[in-house]
Protein backbone atom coordinates (compact mmCIF):
# COMPACT_ATOMS: atom_id res chain seq x y z
CA UNK A 1 0.00 0.00 0.00
CA UNK A 2 2.69 2.01 1.10
CA UNK A 3 6.17 1.96 -0.32
CA UNK A 4 9.18 4.15 0.47
CA UNK A 5 12.72 3.47 -1.81
CA UNK A 6 15.79 5.02 -0.71
CA UNK A 7 14.09 8.53 0.46
CA UNK A 8 16.18 11.12 2.39
CA UNK A 9 15.52 14.71 3.99
CA UNK A 10 17.95 17.31 4.29
CA UNK A 11 16.88 20.59 5.70
CA UNK A 12 18.41 23.70 4.88
CA UNK A 13 21.11 22.31 2.94
CA UNK A 14 24.27 23.86 2.36
CA UNK A 15 23.26 26.57 5.27
CA UNK A 16 24.74 26.64 8.74
CA UNK A 17 21.41 25.29 10.43
CA UNK A 18 22.01 21.96 7.87
CA UNK A 19 19.93 18.93 9.34
CA UNK A 20 19.65 15.31 7.83
CA UNK A 21 16.70 14.72 8.76
CA UNK A 22 16.21 11.44 7.03
CA UNK A 23 19.30 9.19 5.98
CA UNK A 24 18.62 6.95 2.69
CA UNK A 25 15.51 5.22 4.09
CA UNK A 26 13.15 2.40 2.83
CA UNK A 27 9.96 0.99 3.81
CA UNK A 28 7.57 -1.00 2.85
CA UNK A 29 3.64 -1.32 4.49
CA UNK A 30 1.26 -3.65 3.23
CA UNK A 31 -2.62 -2.75 2.78
CA UNK A 32 -4.01 -3.39 6.32
CA UNK A 33 -1.09 -2.81 8.56
CA UNK A 34 -1.03 -0.91 11.15
CA UNK A 35 2.71 0.57 12.02
CA UNK A 36 3.41 1.69 15.21
CA UNK A 37 6.58 4.35 15.11
CA UNK A 38 8.40 5.31 18.41
CA UNK A 39 11.67 6.71 18.53
CA UNK A 40 13.26 10.03 20.19
CA UNK A 41 12.66 13.65 19.78
CA UNK A 42 14.18 14.46 16.28
CA UNK A 43 14.58 11.01 15.24
CA UNK A 44 12.27 11.87 12.17
CA UNK A 45 9.46 11.00 12.46
CA UNK A 46 6.91 13.51 11.77
CA UNK A 47 9.06 14.16 7.97
CA UNK A 48 8.72 10.30 7.12
CA UNK A 49 4.94 10.83 7.78
CA UNK A 50 4.82 13.96 6.29
CA UNK A 51 6.33 12.50 3.23
CA UNK A 52 3.96 9.95 2.76
CA UNK A 53 1.49 12.73 3.70
CA UNK A 54 2.66 15.23 0.67
CA UNK A 55 3.42 17.94 2.89
CA UNK A 56 7.33 17.33 1.99
CA UNK A 57 8.97 16.18 -0.86
CA UNK A 58 12.02 13.41 -0.64
CA UNK A 59 15.09 14.38 -1.74
CA UNK A 60 15.78 11.57 -3.08
CA UNK A 61 14.07 8.20 -4.27
CA UNK A 62 10.48 7.48 -4.71
CA UNK A 63 7.10 7.28 -2.57
CA UNK A 64 4.57 4.73 -3.88
CA UNK A 65 0.77 4.93 -2.70
CA UNK A 66 -1.44 2.11 -3.92
CA UNK A 67 0.62 1.31 -6.59
CA UNK A 68 0.42 4.95 -7.80
CA UNK A 69 3.83 6.75 -8.25
CA UNK A 70 3.06 9.82 -5.72
CA UNK A 71 6.69 11.02 -5.33
CA UNK A 72 5.81 14.55 -6.85
CA UNK A 73 2.03 14.76 -6.07
CA UNK A 74 1.67 17.03 -3.61
CA UNK A 75 -0.79 16.47 -0.74
CA UNK A 76 -4.11 17.88 -1.68
CA UNK A 77 -3.45 15.44 -4.35
CA UNK A 78 -2.99 12.32 -1.70
CA UNK A 79 -6.20 12.88 0.13
CA UNK A 80 -8.10 10.05 -2.57
CA UNK A 81 -6.23 7.66 -0.57
CA UNK A 82 -4.86 9.19 2.58
CA UNK A 83 -6.90 10.82 6.02
CA UNK A 84 -4.78 12.54 8.86
CA UNK A 85 -4.84 13.13 12.33
CA UNK A 86 -2.20 15.69 13.29
CA UNK A 87 -1.00 16.09 16.69
CA UNK A 88 -2.48 19.31 17.53
CA UNK A 89 -6.21 19.06 17.91
CA UNK A 90 -6.14 22.62 16.56
CA UNK A 91 -5.24 21.94 13.29
CA UNK A 92 -7.20 18.82 11.97
CA UNK A 93 -10.38 20.97 12.25
CA UNK A 94 -11.50 24.73 10.77
CA UNK A 95 -12.12 26.24 14.43
CA UNK A 96 -14.53 28.74 12.85
CA UNK A 97 -16.96 26.00 11.16
CA UNK A 98 -19.65 24.04 12.55
CA UNK A 99 -19.07 20.43 13.19
CA UNK A 100 -21.27 20.00 10.32
CA UNK A 101 -19.39 21.56 7.95
CA UNK A 102 -16.23 20.26 9.13
CA UNK A 103 -17.89 16.95 8.52
CA UNK A 104 -19.03 18.17 5.06
CA UNK A 105 -15.77 18.54 3.49
CA UNK A 106 -14.64 15.59 5.32
CA UNK A 107 -17.21 13.69 3.38
CA UNK A 108 -16.08 15.46 0.20
CA UNK A 109 -12.28 14.21 0.82
CA UNK A 110 -12.02 12.55 -2.05
CA UNK A 111 -14.17 14.38 -4.09
CA UNK A 112 -14.76 17.53 -5.94
CA UNK A 113 -16.00 20.63 -3.48
CA UNK A 114 -18.21 22.08 -5.96
CA UNK A 115 -21.13 24.49 -6.38
CA UNK A 116 -24.09 22.63 -5.05
CA UNK A 117 -25.34 22.86 -1.81
CA UNK A 118 -24.75 19.37 0.02
CA UNK A 119 -25.88 19.30 3.58
CA UNK A 120 -29.01 18.49 3.14
CA UNK A 121 -31.02 17.32 6.04
CA UNK A 122 -30.26 13.33 4.96
CA UNK A 123 -26.83 14.14 5.52
CA UNK A 124 -27.13 16.27 8.72
CA UNK A 125 -29.00 12.84 10.13
CA UNK A 126 -26.28 10.97 9.11
CA UNK A 127 -23.69 12.72 10.85
CA UNK A 128 -25.11 13.28 13.97
CA UNK A 129 -25.73 9.24 14.18
CA UNK A 130 -22.34 8.74 13.48
CA UNK A 131 -21.36 11.02 15.88
CA UNK A 132 -23.67 9.72 18.76
CA UNK A 133 -22.38 6.58 18.18
CA UNK A 134 -19.35 8.11 19.53
CA UNK A 135 -20.85 8.55 23.21
CA UNK A 136 -19.33 11.73 24.07
CA UNK A 137 -23.15 13.58 23.70
CA UNK A 138 -22.03 15.85 20.82
CA UNK A 139 -24.43 14.72 18.82
CA UNK A 140 -26.67 17.61 20.03
CA UNK A 141 -24.00 20.21 18.99
CA UNK A 142 -23.50 20.02 15.49
CA UNK A 143 -24.40 23.52 14.41
CA UNK A 144 -21.77 25.09 17.35
CA UNK A 145 -18.47 25.85 15.73
CA UNK A 146 -16.16 23.30 16.29
CA UNK A 147 -13.55 25.33 17.94
CA UNK A 148 -16.17 25.06 20.97
CA UNK A 149 -15.41 21.94 21.68
CA UNK A 150 -12.16 20.42 23.88
CA UNK A 151 -9.44 19.41 22.61
CA UNK A 152 -10.26 15.61 23.27
CA UNK A 153 -13.31 15.70 21.67
CA UNK A 154 -11.69 17.72 18.57
CA UNK A 155 -9.62 14.55 17.79
CA UNK A 156 -12.49 11.96 18.31
CA UNK A 157 -14.04 13.84 15.88
CA UNK A 158 -11.35 14.16 13.66
CA UNK A 159 -10.81 10.48 13.56
CA UNK A 160 -14.77 10.18 12.81
CA UNK A 161 -14.13 12.76 10.00
CA UNK A 162 -11.35 10.40 8.13
CA UNK A 163 -13.92 7.60 7.51
CA UNK A 164 -16.37 9.82 6.49
CA UNK A 165 -15.06 9.51 2.58
CA UNK A 166 -13.52 6.33 0.86
CA UNK A 167 -9.96 6.05 3.12
CA UNK A 168 -7.28 3.42 2.54
CA UNK A 169 -4.24 5.00 4.57
CA UNK A 170 -4.58 6.66 8.25
CA UNK A 171 -1.66 8.81 9.25
CA UNK A 172 -1.53 9.16 13.03
CA UNK A 173 1.20 12.11 14.32
CA UNK A 174 1.10 12.02 18.31
CA UNK A 175 -2.59 11.94 17.69
CA UNK A 176 -3.25 11.96 21.75
CA UNK A 177 0.06 14.04 23.13
CA UNK A 178 -2.31 17.05 23.91
CA UNK A 179 -5.00 15.48 25.91
CA UNK A 180 -5.24 14.04 29.59
CA UNK A 181 -5.36 10.42 30.26
CA UNK A 182 -8.86 9.37 29.84
CA UNK A 183 -9.48 11.46 26.45
CA UNK A 184 -6.32 9.76 25.02
CA UNK A 185 -7.52 6.38 25.80
CA UNK A 186 -11.01 7.31 24.42
CA UNK A 187 -9.18 8.71 21.26
CA UNK A 188 -6.40 5.40 20.48
CA UNK A 189 -9.76 3.27 21.56
CA UNK A 190 -11.59 5.11 18.77
CA UNK A 191 -8.79 4.74 16.43
CA UNK A 192 -8.03 1.26 16.84
CA UNK A 193 -12.06 0.19 15.98
CA UNK A 194 -12.08 2.15 13.13
CA UNK A 195 -9.23 1.08 11.13
CA UNK A 196 -10.26 -2.39 12.26
CA UNK A 197 -13.65 -1.85 10.86
CA UNK A 198 -12.58 0.09 7.93
CA UNK A 199 -9.83 -2.07 7.28
CA UNK A 200 -7.48 0.30 6.96
CA UNK A 201 -3.49 1.18 6.68
CA UNK A 202 -2.23 2.96 9.23
CA UNK A 203 0.98 4.62 10.72
CA UNK A 204 0.70 5.81 14.53
CA UNK A 205 3.81 7.56 15.70
CA UNK A 206 3.55 7.87 19.47
CA UNK A 207 5.84 8.67 22.45
CA UNK A 208 3.16 6.63 24.54
CA UNK A 209 5.25 2.75 25.27
CA UNK A 210 1.74 1.87 26.73
CA UNK A 211 0.06 2.64 23.00
CA UNK A 212 3.07 1.33 21.21
CA UNK A 213 2.79 -2.14 23.34
CA UNK A 214 -1.16 -2.51 22.99
CA UNK A 215 -1.95 -1.37 19.41
CA UNK A 216 -0.98 -2.00 15.89
CA UNK A 217 0.60 -4.82 13.89
CA UNK A 218 3.99 -3.66 13.69
CA UNK A 219 6.38 -1.77 15.55
CA UNK A 220 9.73 0.36 14.17
CA UNK A 221 11.88 2.57 16.10
CA UNK A 222 13.29 5.15 14.55
CA UNK A 223 16.93 6.99 15.47
CA UNK A 224 18.82 9.86 13.82
CA UNK A 225 16.69 9.34 10.82
CA UNK A 226 17.18 6.01 10.51
CA UNK A 227 14.96 2.47 10.86
CA UNK A 228 16.89 1.09 14.36
CA UNK A 229 14.16 -1.66 14.80
CA UNK A 230 11.08 -3.41 12.41
CA UNK A 231 9.03 -5.90 14.75
CA UNK A 232 6.48 -7.70 12.70
CA UNK A 233 3.63 -9.60 14.00
CA UNK A 234 4.44 -12.68 15.25
CA UNK A 235 6.70 -10.92 17.58
CA UNK A 236 5.03 -7.82 18.62
CA UNK A 237 2.75 -9.56 20.10
CA UNK A 238 5.13 -11.31 21.93
CA UNK A 239 6.47 -7.82 22.86
CA UNK A 240 6.49 -6.35 26.49
CA UNK A 241 5.92 -2.61 27.68
CA UNK A 242 8.68 -3.12 29.61
CA UNK A 243 11.15 -4.74 26.51
CA UNK A 244 10.33 -1.16 24.93
CA UNK A 245 11.69 0.78 27.20
CA UNK A 246 15.08 -1.28 27.15
CA UNK A 247 15.12 0.22 23.48
CA UNK A 248 15.21 3.77 24.75
CA UNK A 249 17.82 3.15 27.82
CA UNK B 1 -34.04 63.94 4.13
CA UNK B 2 -32.74 64.14 1.04
CA UNK B 3 -29.38 63.97 2.61
CA UNK B 4 -29.67 60.73 4.50
CA UNK B 5 -31.05 59.23 1.38
CA UNK B 6 -27.40 59.65 -0.41
CA UNK B 7 -25.75 58.50 2.20
CA UNK B 8 -28.15 55.02 2.12
CA UNK B 9 -27.22 55.18 -1.47
CA UNK B 10 -23.41 55.56 -1.13
CA UNK B 11 -23.75 53.13 1.86
CA UNK B 12 -25.43 50.54 -1.11
CA UNK B 13 -22.74 51.28 -3.22
CA UNK B 14 -20.06 50.36 -1.03
CA UNK B 15 -21.48 46.83 0.07
CA UNK B 16 -19.65 45.39 -3.03
CA UNK B 17 -15.97 47.04 -1.08
CA UNK B 18 -17.69 45.68 2.07
CA UNK B 19 -18.07 42.37 1.14
CA UNK B 20 -15.00 41.67 -0.62
CA UNK B 21 -12.67 43.18 2.01
CA UNK B 22 -15.09 41.05 4.35
CA UNK B 23 -14.09 37.76 1.82
CA UNK B 24 -10.12 38.95 1.71
CA UNK B 25 -10.15 39.46 5.79
CA UNK B 26 -12.45 37.58 7.32
CA UNK B 27 -13.29 34.60 5.30
CA UNK B 28 -9.48 34.02 3.38
CA UNK B 29 -7.96 36.13 6.72
CA UNK B 30 -5.68 37.87 4.51
CA UNK B 31 -5.16 41.62 4.28
CA UNK B 32 -5.32 42.60 0.78
CA UNK B 33 -5.46 45.92 -0.46
CA UNK B 34 -5.78 45.80 -3.50
CA UNK B 35 -8.91 47.42 -3.34
CA UNK B 36 -7.86 51.19 -4.29
CA UNK B 37 -6.68 50.23 -7.81
CA UNK B 38 -9.47 47.00 -8.21
CA UNK B 39 -12.46 49.82 -7.50
CA UNK B 40 -10.77 52.47 -9.32
CA UNK B 41 -10.57 50.38 -12.01
CA UNK B 42 -13.99 48.82 -12.21
CA UNK B 43 -15.35 52.56 -12.48
CA UNK B 44 -12.94 53.33 -15.40
CA UNK B 45 -13.82 50.39 -17.32
CA UNK B 46 -17.62 51.38 -16.95
CA UNK B 47 -16.63 55.27 -17.59
CA UNK B 48 -15.01 54.37 -20.72
CA UNK B 49 -17.67 51.81 -21.94
CA UNK B 50 -20.19 53.53 -21.04
CA UNK B 51 -18.86 56.68 -23.54
CA UNK B 52 -18.07 53.82 -26.15
CA UNK B 53 -22.20 52.76 -25.64
CA UNK B 54 -21.79 50.09 -25.15
CA UNK B 55 -24.35 47.54 -23.87
CA UNK B 56 -25.11 47.40 -19.72
CA UNK B 57 -24.68 43.74 -19.25
CA UNK B 58 -21.62 43.72 -21.48
CA UNK B 59 -20.63 46.74 -18.85
CA UNK B 60 -21.05 44.27 -15.75
CA UNK B 61 -19.31 41.57 -17.08
CA UNK B 62 -16.34 43.70 -18.02
CA UNK B 63 -16.01 45.07 -14.65
CA UNK B 64 -16.24 41.51 -12.76
CA UNK B 65 -13.64 40.34 -14.89
CA UNK B 66 -11.58 43.32 -14.72
CA UNK B 67 -11.53 43.02 -11.10
CA UNK B 68 -11.48 39.51 -10.79
CA UNK B 69 -7.92 39.31 -13.17
CA UNK B 70 -6.81 42.02 -10.62
CA UNK B 71 -7.46 40.10 -7.45
CA UNK B 72 -5.72 36.53 -8.95
CA UNK B 73 -3.24 38.61 -10.00
CA UNK B 74 -2.27 39.85 -6.14
CA UNK B 75 -3.31 35.99 -5.29
CA UNK B 76 -0.62 34.58 -7.81
CA UNK B 77 1.92 37.01 -7.05
CA UNK B 78 1.10 35.84 -2.48
CA UNK B 79 1.02 32.28 -3.47
CA UNK B 80 3.39 31.65 -6.14
CA UNK B 81 5.95 34.16 -5.50
CA UNK B 82 5.56 33.77 -1.37
CA UNK B 83 5.77 37.70 -1.12
CA UNK B 84 3.64 38.73 1.89
CA UNK B 85 -0.23 39.54 0.68
CA UNK B 86 0.10 43.25 1.65
CA UNK B 87 3.14 43.55 -0.37
CA UNK B 88 1.38 41.96 -3.17
CA UNK B 89 -1.62 44.26 -2.96
CA UNK B 90 0.37 47.25 -2.96
CA UNK B 91 2.51 46.09 -5.65
CA UNK B 92 -0.82 45.29 -8.10
CA UNK B 93 -2.30 48.39 -6.74
CA UNK B 94 0.07 50.57 -7.66
CA UNK B 95 0.49 49.14 -11.06
CA UNK B 96 -2.93 49.79 -11.45
CA UNK B 97 -2.77 53.21 -11.55
CA UNK B 98 -0.72 53.29 -14.59
CA UNK B 99 -3.49 50.64 -15.72
CA UNK B 100 -6.16 52.45 -14.87
CA UNK B 101 -4.65 56.03 -16.50
CA UNK B 102 -4.12 54.23 -19.86
CA UNK B 103 -7.43 53.13 -19.84
CA UNK B 104 -9.18 56.50 -19.07
CA UNK B 105 -6.92 58.40 -21.28
CA UNK B 106 -6.80 61.51 -18.80
CA UNK B 107 -7.79 62.02 -15.22
CA UNK B 108 -11.38 62.72 -15.08
CA UNK B 109 -14.38 61.76 -17.49
CA UNK B 110 -17.89 63.03 -16.69
CA UNK B 111 -20.62 60.79 -18.21
CA UNK B 112 -23.68 63.52 -16.76
CA UNK B 113 -25.65 62.70 -20.11
CA UNK B 114 -25.42 59.41 -20.82
CA UNK B 115 -27.84 56.37 -20.42
CA UNK B 116 -26.90 54.00 -16.92
CA UNK B 117 -27.78 51.22 -14.90
CA UNK B 118 -29.57 53.90 -12.95
CA UNK B 119 -31.84 55.43 -16.08
CA UNK B 120 -32.55 51.46 -17.80
CA UNK B 121 -35.93 51.53 -15.32
CA UNK B 122 -37.98 54.41 -14.19
CA UNK B 123 -39.81 53.04 -10.95
CA UNK B 124 -40.40 56.25 -9.82
CA UNK B 125 -40.02 59.78 -10.61
CA UNK B 126 -37.84 61.29 -8.33
CA UNK B 127 -34.29 60.00 -10.09
CA UNK B 128 -32.70 59.25 -5.82
CA UNK B 129 -35.78 57.00 -5.19
CA UNK B 130 -35.52 55.13 -8.52
CA UNK B 131 -31.87 54.91 -7.86
CA UNK B 132 -32.66 53.40 -4.06
CA UNK B 133 -34.91 50.93 -5.69
CA UNK B 134 -32.35 49.65 -8.59
CA UNK B 135 -29.24 50.12 -6.02
CA UNK B 136 -31.57 48.19 -3.61
CA UNK B 137 -32.22 45.39 -5.94
CA UNK B 138 -28.84 44.92 -7.60
CA UNK B 139 -27.28 44.86 -3.98
CA UNK B 140 -30.16 41.81 -2.68
CA UNK B 141 -29.09 40.17 -5.23
CA UNK B 142 -25.29 40.27 -4.96
CA UNK B 143 -25.90 39.70 -0.84
CA UNK B 144 -27.84 36.09 -2.47
CA UNK B 145 -25.01 35.23 -5.07
CA UNK B 146 -22.21 35.48 -2.27
CA UNK B 147 -24.81 33.78 0.77
CA UNK B 148 -25.47 31.11 -1.42
CA UNK B 149 -21.83 30.97 -2.12
CA UNK B 150 -21.18 30.66 0.59
CA UNK B 151 -23.13 28.06 1.38
CA UNK B 152 -22.47 25.62 -1.24
CA UNK B 153 -19.58 22.84 -0.31
CA UNK B 154 -16.82 25.10 -2.59
CA UNK B 155 -17.74 27.96 -0.32
CA UNK B 156 -17.57 25.89 2.88
CA UNK B 157 -14.17 24.89 1.65
CA UNK B 158 -13.70 28.61 0.92
CA UNK B 159 -13.94 29.79 5.02
CA UNK B 160 -12.35 26.77 5.72
CA UNK B 161 -8.71 27.24 3.91
CA UNK B 162 -8.69 30.90 5.83
CA UNK B 163 -9.06 28.33 9.19
CA UNK B 164 -6.65 25.43 8.73
CA UNK B 165 -4.62 25.23 6.13
CA UNK B 166 -3.07 21.86 6.84
CA UNK B 167 -6.89 20.39 7.36
CA UNK B 168 -8.09 21.74 4.45
CA UNK B 169 -4.94 20.68 2.36
CA UNK B 170 -5.49 17.58 4.22
CA UNK B 171 -8.61 17.44 2.51
CA UNK B 172 -8.03 17.63 -1.21
CA UNK B 173 -8.07 21.49 -1.69
CA UNK B 174 -5.54 23.42 -3.20
CA UNK B 175 -4.89 26.30 -0.90
CA UNK B 176 -2.96 28.33 -3.48
CA UNK B 177 -5.97 28.52 -6.47
CA UNK B 178 -8.44 28.79 -3.75
CA UNK B 179 -6.97 31.92 -2.37
CA UNK B 180 -6.24 33.39 -5.98
CA UNK B 181 -10.53 32.93 -6.70
CA UNK B 182 -10.63 34.16 -3.07
CA UNK B 183 -9.00 37.49 -4.08
CA UNK B 184 -10.19 37.73 -7.25
CA UNK B 185 -14.37 37.32 -5.81
CA UNK B 186 -12.87 39.70 -3.49
CA UNK B 187 -11.76 42.08 -6.28
CA UNK B 188 -14.71 41.77 -8.79
CA UNK B 189 -16.68 42.39 -5.92
CA UNK B 190 -14.90 45.70 -5.24
CA UNK B 191 -14.69 46.52 -8.69
CA UNK B 192 -18.41 47.17 -8.84
CA UNK B 193 -18.40 49.72 -6.15
CA UNK B 194 -16.61 51.01 -8.50
CA UNK B 195 -19.11 50.38 -11.25
CA UNK B 196 -22.17 51.47 -9.14
CA UNK B 197 -20.35 54.80 -7.93
CA UNK B 198 -19.02 55.90 -11.30
CA UNK B 199 -22.90 55.69 -12.74
CA UNK B 200 -24.09 57.52 -9.57
CA UNK B 201 -22.08 60.49 -9.44
CA UNK B 202 -21.76 60.15 -12.93
CA UNK B 203 -18.14 60.47 -13.70
CA UNK B 204 -15.15 58.60 -13.58
CA UNK B 205 -11.52 59.66 -11.66
CA UNK B 206 -8.43 58.57 -11.50
CA UNK B 207 -8.28 59.23 -7.83
CA UNK B 208 -11.44 57.80 -6.61
CA UNK B 209 -10.02 55.36 -5.27
CA UNK B 210 -7.74 56.63 -2.81
CA UNK B 211 -8.38 55.65 0.67
CA UNK B 212 -11.30 53.43 0.17
CA UNK B 213 -9.76 50.63 1.84
CA UNK B 214 -10.80 52.01 4.82
CA UNK B 215 -14.65 51.75 3.85
CA UNK B 216 -14.15 48.14 3.27
CA UNK B 217 -12.51 47.78 6.73
CA UNK B 218 -14.45 50.06 8.73
CA UNK B 219 -17.86 48.46 6.95
CA UNK B 220 -16.54 45.44 8.09
CA UNK B 221 -15.04 46.03 11.90
CA UNK B 222 -18.81 47.59 12.40
CA UNK B 223 -20.36 44.22 11.37
CA UNK B 224 -17.54 41.82 12.80
CA UNK B 225 -18.22 44.43 16.20
CA UNK B 226 -21.99 43.69 15.82
CA UNK B 227 -21.16 39.94 14.68
CA UNK B 228 -19.21 39.57 18.07
CA UNK B 229 -21.56 40.84 20.30
CA UNK B 230 -24.60 39.45 19.22
CA UNK B 231 -22.77 35.85 18.84
CA UNK B 232 -24.08 35.31 15.40
CA UNK B 233 -22.80 32.12 13.37
CA UNK B 234 -25.09 32.24 10.43
CA UNK B 235 -23.26 33.24 7.21
CA UNK B 236 -26.58 34.93 6.03
CA UNK B 237 -26.99 37.05 8.92
CA UNK B 238 -23.37 37.93 9.09
CA UNK B 239 -23.34 38.88 5.31
CA UNK B 240 -26.81 40.88 6.10
CA UNK B 241 -24.35 43.02 8.88
CA UNK B 242 -21.68 43.44 6.63
CA UNK B 243 -24.30 45.20 4.40
CA UNK B 244 -25.47 47.23 6.73
CA UNK B 245 -22.13 48.00 8.57
CA UNK B 246 -21.33 49.64 4.94
CA UNK B 247 -24.64 51.41 5.38
CA UNK B 248 -23.89 52.62 9.25
CA UNK B 249 -20.37 53.52 7.72
CA UNK B 250 -21.76 56.58 5.43
CA UNK B 251 -24.44 57.37 7.91
CA UNK B 252 -21.73 58.46 10.46
CA UNK B 253 -19.75 60.11 7.54
CA UNK B 254 -22.61 62.44 6.45
CA UNK B 255 -23.50 62.78 9.92
CA UNK B 256 -19.80 64.16 10.28
CA UNK B 257 -20.08 66.62 7.40
CA UNK B 258 -23.57 67.89 8.59
CA UNK B 259 -22.39 69.13 11.45
CA UNK B 260 -19.95 71.46 9.58
CA UNK B 261 -16.75 69.75 9.56
CA UNK B 262 -14.62 70.62 7.13
CA UNK B 263 -14.42 68.36 3.55
CA UNK B 264 -11.12 67.94 3.68
CA UNK B 265 -10.66 66.67 7.19
CA UNK B 266 -13.53 63.78 6.43
CA UNK B 267 -10.56 61.34 6.04
CA UNK B 268 -8.74 61.90 9.49
CA UNK B 269 -12.28 61.49 10.73
CA UNK B 270 -12.59 58.72 8.43
CA UNK B 271 -9.67 56.93 10.14
CA UNK B 272 -10.59 58.17 13.80
CA UNK B 273 -14.04 56.32 13.57
CA UNK B 274 -12.39 53.38 12.58
CA UNK B 275 -10.02 53.17 14.94
CA UNK B 276 -13.06 54.01 18.07
CA UNK B 277 -14.64 51.25 16.48
CA UNK B 278 -11.82 49.05 16.91
CA UNK B 279 -10.55 50.50 19.75
CA UNK B 280 -13.80 50.55 21.62
CA UNK B 281 -14.69 46.62 22.27
CA UNK B 282 -10.83 46.01 23.52
CA UNK B 283 -10.94 48.93 26.10
CA UNK B 284 -14.11 47.99 27.27
CA UNK B 285 -13.63 44.35 27.88
CA UNK B 286 -9.97 45.37 29.20
CA UNK B 287 -11.74 46.83 32.41
CA UNK B 288 -14.25 44.30 32.83
N1 LIG C 1 10.77 22.27 8.31
C1 LIG C 1 11.94 21.97 8.93
N2 LIG C 1 13.00 22.80 8.77
C2 LIG C 1 14.18 22.52 9.36
N3 LIG C 1 14.42 21.44 10.12
C3 LIG C 1 13.40 20.58 10.31
C4 LIG C 1 12.11 20.81 9.73
N4 LIG C 1 11.30 19.79 10.09
C5 LIG C 1 12.04 18.99 10.87
N5 LIG C 1 13.31 19.43 11.01
C6 LIG C 1 14.38 18.79 11.74
O1 LIG C 1 14.46 17.44 11.31
C7 LIG C 1 14.71 16.58 12.39
C8 LIG C 1 13.63 15.53 12.47
O2 LIG C 1 12.42 16.18 12.83
P1 LIG C 1 11.04 15.41 13.04
O3 LIG C 1 10.01 16.44 13.29
O4 LIG C 1 10.82 14.48 11.92
O5 LIG C 1 11.31 14.59 14.38
P2 LIG C 1 10.31 13.68 15.22
O6 LIG C 1 10.87 12.33 15.25
O7 LIG C 1 8.93 13.83 14.73
O8 LIG C 1 10.46 14.34 16.67
P3 LIG C 1 9.35 14.55 17.81
O9 LIG C 1 9.29 13.27 18.56
O10 LIG C 1 9.93 15.64 18.65
O11 LIG C 1 8.08 14.93 17.20
C9 LIG C 1 14.80 17.46 13.62
O12 LIG C 1 16.16 17.70 13.90
C10 LIG C 1 14.12 18.74 13.22
O13 LIG C 1 14.69 19.84 13.88
MG1 LIG D 1 7.09 14.73 15.50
Amino acid sequence: MIELKDISKTFNAGKPNEVKALGKLSLEIKQGEFVVIVGSNGSGKTTLLNMVAGTIFTDTGTVTIDGNNATKLPDYGRSKWIARIFQNPLSGTAADLSILDNFRLAALRTQNKGLTIGKNESFKQLVRDKIAALGMGLEDKTEQPIGTLSGGQRQALTLLMSVMDECKILLLDEPTAALDPRSAEKVMRTADELIKQYNLTAILVTHNLKDAANYGTRIIQMGEGQILKDIPSAEKAKLKQAELFEWFG
Amino acid sequence: MDFYLTALLQGLCFAGIAFGIYISMKIFNIPDITTDGSYTLGGVVTGILLTHNQPGWLILLAVIAAGAAAGALTGIIHTKLKINALLAGILVMTALYSVNLTILGRSNLPLLSLPTLFSVVNFLTDPNQNSLIILSLFVAALTLLIGYLLKTDFGIAMRATGNSEPMIRALGVNTDRMKIIGLAIANALTALSGYLITQMQGFADISMGIGVVIIGLGSVIIAETLINWLQITSVWLSLVLVLAGAIIFQFVLALTLSIGVNPNMLKIVTAVFVLIIVGLPRLTSRNA
